[in-house]
C-alpha cells in the first residue's frame, strides 16, 4: 500500500505509542496535519511553540517517556527552541518534528524558510533534515532510540514539505524503538567502589537527575539505608528519596542548607549517581568535597571526570550499579558521623523566617502542600518562587517535581503543569510561579481553559523579577534596574478573562481559607499571593565562590554587599 | 603563515557515517567549545556509506573531553587518537603549498 510521508510519519508514532502530540501548524507542516486529522493521535493545540515544546516536556517529565511537539517552518520552529535547548539541558527526551520548505526551494530565502537542522544542531542529542519519504522509516525509529539511549535528550526532525508529500509503498513497518542496552558495567570498578565504601567513615550519597531517569529511586533508598549514607540531592534529583526520611539532608549547593553543604565538606566518601557536578551544585569545584574520595556512577562517560576527576568511575546504568553494591556491600551504621550530621542538622538550618506577615513564601508552600495530595505534581518557573519550592517543598517520589534546571527557563511553568496533567489527568498539578515567569507564557492560559485542567496556579507575587533584584541588591550595590513590573498586572483578572478560575488573595477577608477553598475546587485556577518584595532566598552562595561561603543574610542597611 | 606541525598537536582518526550534516555535527561541537581545529581532511571509505575524518588539533586539557564529546555524536562510530607519527598532514601540506 502507499503512504505519504505525512502518513508514515503519524504511522510510526501511533506504532511508537504516542497518544498526544502538541503543536502548531502551519503552511509547510499543513500534510502532518492532514494526515493527523485521521489518527487517534490527539493533537493538543498550544498558543506558541514555546508552549507546545513544554507541554510535551511536561509529558515527558510525568511519565518518563519520550513525547512530541510540531511546528511548522520558519517562525515556527525558532519558536521551539527555547523548549528544546532546556531539554537538552535537562536530559529530557522530546522529539520535535518541524515542516520545512520543500527541498526544492531550500537555500532560496524561501517564504518561512530558517535554517532549522543549523538551528537545532547545538541543542539536540542529534537532528535531521530528511530528504525522502523512504529515510523517514529510519530516521522516526531511530528518533525514538535516540532520545530515550542513555542519558535522555531532544532530538529533532526537519521534514521539508514535498517530504511529507511523496507516496512511497510501504510493504513492513519498522519496530517501534526500544531502550537500548546499557554499556556493561566493569566489575572491577565496582569492587572498588564497593572497597572505598567499606572504608569510608563519613560518606554521602548525592542523587542526580540520572537516578530519577533510571528509575531506581526505590533501590537506592534501600542502598542508603543498608550503609546509613546521608544523602543529599541536586535540584534535578529532588524527589528521588522522600523529602522527610530520616537520611534525607535536602538540596546541596547555592540555594543549599548550611548544614547540607557543611555536611558535604566534612565527608570523607561521596557517591555520586547520576549527576553532571553542575556549578550550582558544586560551588567552586576545585573545593568541592575537598576532603572526600569520589565514586561516580553516571550512563554517559563524557560526564566522568569532566568537572570533578573521580577516584572511581563507572559509566553504566546507575540502577545497575546500584544493584550490584546491595548485593556486595554489608550492612553499615555510623554512629559518630550520624551524631556530626545532627549536631549540623542542628546548628545549621535553613533559615526560615517566620516572622514577616502571614503570607512568608515558606509558610505558604507548607501550607499548599498540607492542602495538596502527597503525590501531586510540584511545577516551578524560574527564580526566587522556584528556589523556596525546592528547599522547602516536602517531595514524596520521583517524578514529581517538574522545574527547569540547566537552563533556567522563565515561563517554563505553566505548559509544563499542562503537559503534566495531560499526561496524568488523575492528579492534582501545583504550578508555583512568579509575576515575572507567569507572563511570560501566558497565552497558555488559554489552552488549560480549553481542555479544564486540574491545574493549581500558585503566583507568589513580589511585583518583581526577584531572583535577579536579590542579585542586584547582593552584588551591584542596590543599583536596581529593569527589575520592577510598575504597572502591576491583575494576573487573577487576566485568569478570569481567559476562563478558569482567578483569585486574588489581597482581596480575602480569610486569605488562609479562601487558598484552601481554590486549591480544594476541581478544575484549573490562578492564585495570585502577594509577598513581600524584599524577601530573597537564603542561604546563597555567590557564583564562583565555594559552597562554604555562604551569605546567610541580607547585609545591614550600609553594610555593603 | 606556516602551521605549526609538532608535538603540541594531537591527530584523531575519526570514521563516521558518510551523509549531510555529519561535518556541522562535528565542527559545531568544536566551535562551541571554542577549540580550534587546525587541519581537516575527510574522505568516503571504499564502502561510501562511512567516511573517514582527519583532525588536526592544539592538544590542551580540554582533548580527553572533547574525545568523549564527539564519540557521543550519533554519526561518529569511531574516534581514535594518533601521536605525531603519522604523517599525513605534511604530505597534505605539499598539495595545498604555501
Ligand atoms: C527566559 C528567561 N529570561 C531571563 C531570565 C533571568 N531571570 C532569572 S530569574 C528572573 C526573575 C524571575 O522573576 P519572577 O518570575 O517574578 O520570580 P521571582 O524571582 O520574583 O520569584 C529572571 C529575569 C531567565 N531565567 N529566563
Amino acid at each position: 500500500m502507499k503512504y505519504s510521508g505525512a502518513q508514515i510519519v503519524v504511522k510510526l508514532l501511533e506504532r511508537q505509542g504516542i497518544r498526544m502530540v502538541a503543536g502548531i501548524p502551519g503552511g509547510a507542516s499543513l500534510p502532518l496535519y492532514d494526515a493527523l486529522s485521521s489518527s487517534s493521535i490527539r493533537h493538543i493545540l498550544a498558543r506558541h511553540e514555546q508552549g507546545a515544546g513544554f507541554i510535551a516536556q511536561g509529558m515527558a517529565r510525568t511519565e518518563g517517556r519520550p513525547a512530541v511537539c510540531l511546528a511548522s517552518s520558519g517562525p515556527g520552529a525558532t519558536n521551539l527552541l527555547t523548549a528544546v535547548a532546556d531539554a537538552k539541558m535537562d536530559s529530557i527526551p522530546l522529539i520535535a518534528i518541524t515542516g520545512q520548505v520543500p527541498t526544492a526551494l531550500i537555500g532560496t530565502d524561501a517564504f518561512q524558510e530558517a535554517d532549522t537542522f543549523g538551528l537545532m544542531l547545538a541543542i539536540t542529542k542529534h537532528n535531521w533534515i530528511v530528504r525522502s519519504a523512504r529515510e523517514l522509516l529510519e530516521v522516526i525509529p531511530a528518533a525514538f532510540r535516540i532520545a530515550m539511549a542513555g542519558r535522555p535528550g531532544p532530538v529533532a526532525v526537519d521534514i521539508p514539505k514535498d517530504v511529507q508529500l511523496e507516496q512511497i509503498e510501504v510493504v513492513q513497518w519498522p519496530e517501534p524503538a526500544l531502550i537500548p542496552a546499557p554499556p556493561p558495567l566493569a566489575v572491577s570498578e565496582l569492587e572498588q567502589a564497593a572497597a572505598l565504601l567499606a572504608d569510608a567513615q563519613r560518606p554521602v550519597l548525592m542523587l542526580g537527575g540520572g537516578v530519577v531517569h533510571a528509575g531506581c529511586a526505590a533501590a537506592i533508598q534501600s542502598l542508603a539505608e543498608q550503609l546509613e549514607l546521608f544523602t543529599v540531592a541536586t535540584f534535578m534529583g529532588l524527589g528521588a528519596m522522600p523529602s522527610t526520611h530520616r537520611l534525607f539532608l535536602g538540596m546541596l549547593g547555592m540555594h543549599g542548607a548550611r548544614y547540607t553543604n557543611l555536611v558535604l565538606e566534612e565527608c570523607d566518601l561521596l557517591l555520586a549517581a547520576g549527576v553532571r557536578f553542575d556549578d550550582r551544585a558544586t560551588g567552586e569545584a576545585a573545593t568541592f568535597c575537598r576532603q572526600a574520595r569520589i565514586i561516580h556512577i553516571d550512563i554517559d562517560a563524557s560526564e566522568l571526570h569532566k568537572i570533578k576527576s573521580a577516584d572511581v568511575a563507572i559509566n553504566g546504568d546507575v540502577a545497575q550499579a546500584v544493584a550490584y553494591l546491595r548485593a556486595h556491600c554489608p550492612s553499615a551504621s555510623r554512629p559518630s558521623w550520624r551524631q556530626r550530621v545532627t549536631a549540623l542538622r542542628a546548628d545549621y538550618p535553613l533559615p526560615i523566617d517566620e516572622h514577616a506577615g502571614e503570607f512568608t513564601p515558606y509558610r505558604l508552600l507548607s501550607q499548599i502542600a498540607r492542602l495538596v495530595p502527597p503525590d501531586c505534581v510540584v511545577v516551578t518557573d524560574v527564580g526566587q518562587h522556584q528556589m523556596w519550592t525546592a528547599q522547602v517543598y516536602p517531595f514524596t517520589r520521583p517524578r514529581q517535581w517538574l522545574s527547569s534546571g540547566g537552563l533556567g527557563t522563565m515561563g517554563f511553568g505553566l505548559p509544563a503543569a499542562i503537559g503534566a496533567a495531560l499526561a496524568q489527568p488523575q492528579r492534582t498539578v501545583v504550578c508555583i510561579s512568579g509575576d515575572g515567569s507567569m507572563l511570560m507564557n501566558i497565552q497558555e492560559l488559554d489552552t488549560l481553559a480549553e481542555h479544564g485542567l486540574n491545574v493549581k496556579i500558585v503566583v507568589l507575587n513580589n511585583q518583581h523579577l526577584g531572583l535577579v533584584k536579590q542579585q542586584q541588591a547582593l552584588f551591584y550595590g542596590e543599583r536596581y534596574l529593569g527589575i520592577r513590573n510598575r504597572r502591576a498586572a491583575d494576573l487573577a483578572a487576566i485568569a478570569r478573562a481567559m476562563g478558569i478560575g482567578g483569585i486574588d488573595l489581597q482581596d480575602c477577608e480569610h486569605p488562609l481559607a479562601a487558598l484552601d477553598r481554590a486549591l480544594a475546587t476541581p478544575g484549573p485556577v490562578l492564585i495570585n499571593v502577594p509577598i513581600d518584595p524584599e524577601a530573597m532566598v537564603f542561604p546563597m552562595v555567590p557564583s564562583g565562590k565555594a559552597n562554604r561561603d555562604m551569605i546567610l543574610a541580607r547585609p545591614a542597611a550600609g553594610g555593603g554587599a | 603563515m606556516t602551521a605549526t606541525y609538532n608535538s603540541g598537536n594531537a591527530i584523531l582518526q575519526l570514521t563516521v557515517r558518510n551523509h549531510p550534516g555529519v561535518m556541522s555535527h562535528i565542527c559545531g561541537l568544536f566551535a562551541r567549545r571554542s577549540y580550534n581545529m587546525e587541519a581537516i581532511l575527510c574522505l568516503p571509505l571504499a564502502d561510501r556509506r562511512y567516511s573517514q575524518v582527519w583532525l588536526l588539533l592544539d592538544e590542551d586539557a580540554r582533548l580527553e573531553q572533547v574525545m568523549r564529546q564527539t564519540q557521543k555524536l550519533v554519526d561518529v562510530i569511531d574516534v581514535r587518537r594518533h601521536d605525531g607519527a603519522v604523517d599525513i598532514f605534511p604530505r597534505l601540506r605539499t598539495v595545498v603549498g604555501e
